[in-house]
């Protein structure tokens, strides 16, 4: 039997959302208006919320001091490269876990996830080193690789679950119908899981752009995406709220607009499997 | 031409045998039907002569070659699923044009097949729907659309009907046997629907745990069930199985008497019970009977007849029409 919802509850069920969205929204609009004001206002006390002389000038300043263009290509290159190079491990893997698993399966998917729960400090050392042996520090090919090595669990666990959607009957059906295992692929299965690669693209993304840790340690200046640029205003000097959130707005605007405009594809995305 | 023979075809999954080795003949263009109850194996046989699955041993030979390594794509059969298996995202026309464009038919010709199927089907008002919109008499038919175009050696449908209400499945079955007279193609049918075994096939193949139990023509295994299997599944309701002193009377380990082989009596037969149930459907009436000497009978009269809960009857089963079976299970001759 469907819950009764009266108008009542619906209205303190609306009240609590809209208060916990609110406050998970709190810190983004707090940047967002610290932007604008002067770095005395910005560390007033009692802080001014909306009351206050907006200004640009933190935003000239930033634009002045650093090359922000650089910084979002580098994003840009970063987080699109290494989601392309995750997926084009990840399809494939995924395929074959979802479409001819075997006894291990399971195993390899659980074992894939925990190398997720491992802190990555553990393994900076030994990275680190790798890429300055390599020559890869400082440069994009080397943050595209382990950008791409790091979600590499998660694609393939959102594909794998998308995959194992489909039904196998389908593929069955294909494959009486006279397709080889590259028409299955190109006209039965890459269609029905378009929607499900598009959202883990976006997902994949947006973590590659807010992926701190690695950029902040294997980049200095020619590779250092968004990051880093905000990293960079918060300086042993001292601390440039105003700038710093300027830079941090600019930082988050690209993924913001994204993840706006592809709300319903993220959502699915990530309770993809949760229920039927 | 679409003749299939099995010699000695074995399937195991992790080492559980669930055909322990089968061997049947199936003749171009016969009607054949596998029966049998859930998880008998009737699904995992069709699977292998489709290629959906490799045989762990034996051969496959379609239309005298050997087919057991072919892939499903080269073995020349169609497939219609339980779950219809169509592709969500394409068109009707698209559906059913998928393996003519897999076989690299030109368009006109895939054109004027597509079409020619569609109207055989009835389909031809939804050949731009998307599966999603149609019913699903509709889908099943897409399914056996798709099937159709590729004019295979033979059809292979796995419960085609089950997910169908009764009233659908009833003229799909005709549909079905209506169009394997039309093309005359060697038709397999899985079912675990006597009903629709019995009213379709030529030959019917009664499966039981991975082995066949009998291979005949539906009034052959209704008139002559080689084992008690065979005679408690074939027929509608099902044979009464009785033992005791009844069954020893007939000198028999277990007699058998179909519901629709007794005569009834208020006055006088040769087992006498009471009613429990009575069931009156107008063209018959099915009586439960608790009988004396012979436990719980079924019997079926045509028409009506005036008997409730409570009443006593008699019972004589028809002369000639009482299946004996052994201490094995075999029938007896």
């Amino acid at each position: 039997m469907a819950r009764a919802h009266t108008p009542a509850r619906k209205a303190a069920i609306s009240a609590v959302a809209w208060t916990v969205a609110l406050l998970i929204f709190f810190p983004i609009l707090w940047t967002v208006l610290t932007s604008f004001k002067t770095e005395g206002q910005a560390v007033s006390t009692p802080p001014v919320f909306v009351f206050f002389d907006w200004t640009w000038e933190n935003y000239a300043t930033v634009q002045e001091r650093s090359n922000y263009a650089r910084h979002a290509m580098n994003s840009v290159v970063i987080s699109v490269g290494s989601t392309l190079l995750a997926l084009l491990i990840a399809v494939p893997a995924a395929w074959s876990m979802a479409f001819s698993p075997t006894k291990h399966t399971k195993n390899i998917l659980m074992w894939m996830l925990s190398t997720k729960m491992m802190p990555a400090v553990g393994v900076l050392v030994p990275i680190y080193l790798l890429f300055r042996d390599w020559g890869l520090l400082d440069t994009l090919g080397g943050l595209v690789a382990v950008m791409a090595l790091i979600n590499l669990p998660i694609v393939v666990w959102m594909l794998y679950t998308y995959f194992k959607e489909i039904p196998g009957e389908i593929l069955e059906a294909a494959r009486m119908d006279g397709a080889g295992l590259s028409a299955e692929i190109i006209h039965v299965l890459a269609p029905m899981a378009v929607p499900g690669i598009a959202s883990t693209m976006l997902l994949n993304v947006i973590l590659a752009w807010n992926e701190a840790f690695w950029t902040l340690n294997l980049t200095a200046a020619k590779a250092a995406p968004l990051t880093a640029f905000i990293a960079s205003y918060s300086s042993p000097e001292g601390l440039f709220w105003a700038k710093l959130s300027a830079a941090s707005t600019m930082a988050i605007l690209p993924i913001l607009v994204l993840g706006w405009f592809s709300q319903k594809q993220l959502v699915r995305g990530l309770t993809f499997g949760a229920v039927k | 031409m679409g003749a299939i023979a099995l010699q000695g075809v074995k399937k195991s999954f992790g080492g559980v045998a669930v055909i322990p080795g089968v061997d049947l003949e199936i003749e171009n263009g016969e009607f054949v039907v596998f029966v049998g109850p859930s998880g008998c194996g009737k699904s995992t046989l069709l699977r292998l002569i489709a290629g959906l699955e490799d045989a762990s041993g034996g051969m496959i030979r379609i239309n005298g070659k050997d087919a057991t390594a072919l892939p499903p794509a080269r073995r020349g059969l169609a497939m219609v699923f339980q779950s219809y298996a169509l592709y969500p995202h394409m068109s009707v026309y698209r559906n059913i044009a998928f393996p003519l464009k897999m076989a690299g038919v030109d368009k006109a010709e895939i054109d004027r097949k597509v079409r020619g199927a569609a109207a055989t089907l009835n389909l031809t008002d939804y050949l731009d729907r998307r599966p999603g919109q149609l019913s699903g008499g509709q889908r099943q038919r897409v399914a056996i659309g798709r099937a159709i175009v590729r004019e295979p050696a033979a059809f292979l449908f796995d419960e085609p009907l089950s997910n169908l209400d009764a009233a659908l499945r009833v003229s799909m079955r005709l549909e079905i046997s209506e169009l394997h007279q039309k093309l005359g193609a060697t038709m397999v049918y899985v079912t675990h629907d006597q009903v629709e075994a019995m009213t379709m096939a030529d030959k019917i193949v009664v499966l039981n745990r991975g082995a066949i139990e009998q291979v005949g023509s539906p009034l052959e295994l209704y008139r002559s069930p080689a084992n008690l299997f065979v005679a408690a599944f074939i027929g509608s309701p099902k044979m009464n199985l009785i033992e005791g002193a009844a069954a020893a009377a007939h000198g028999a380990n277990t007699i058998g008497v179909r519901p629709e082989h007794l005569t009834l009596s208020r006055e006088a037969g040769d087992w006498k019970g009471v009613v429990t149930i009575a069931e009156h459907l107008g063209s018959d009436t099915f009586l439960h009977v608790e009988g004396e000497g012979v436990g719980a009978v079924t019997a079926r009269v045509s028409g009506e007849f005036g008997a409730g809960p409570g009443d006593t009857v008699h019972m004589t089963p028809e002369a000639g029409r009482v299946y004996r079976f052994g201490a094995d299970g075999k029938a007896m001759a």
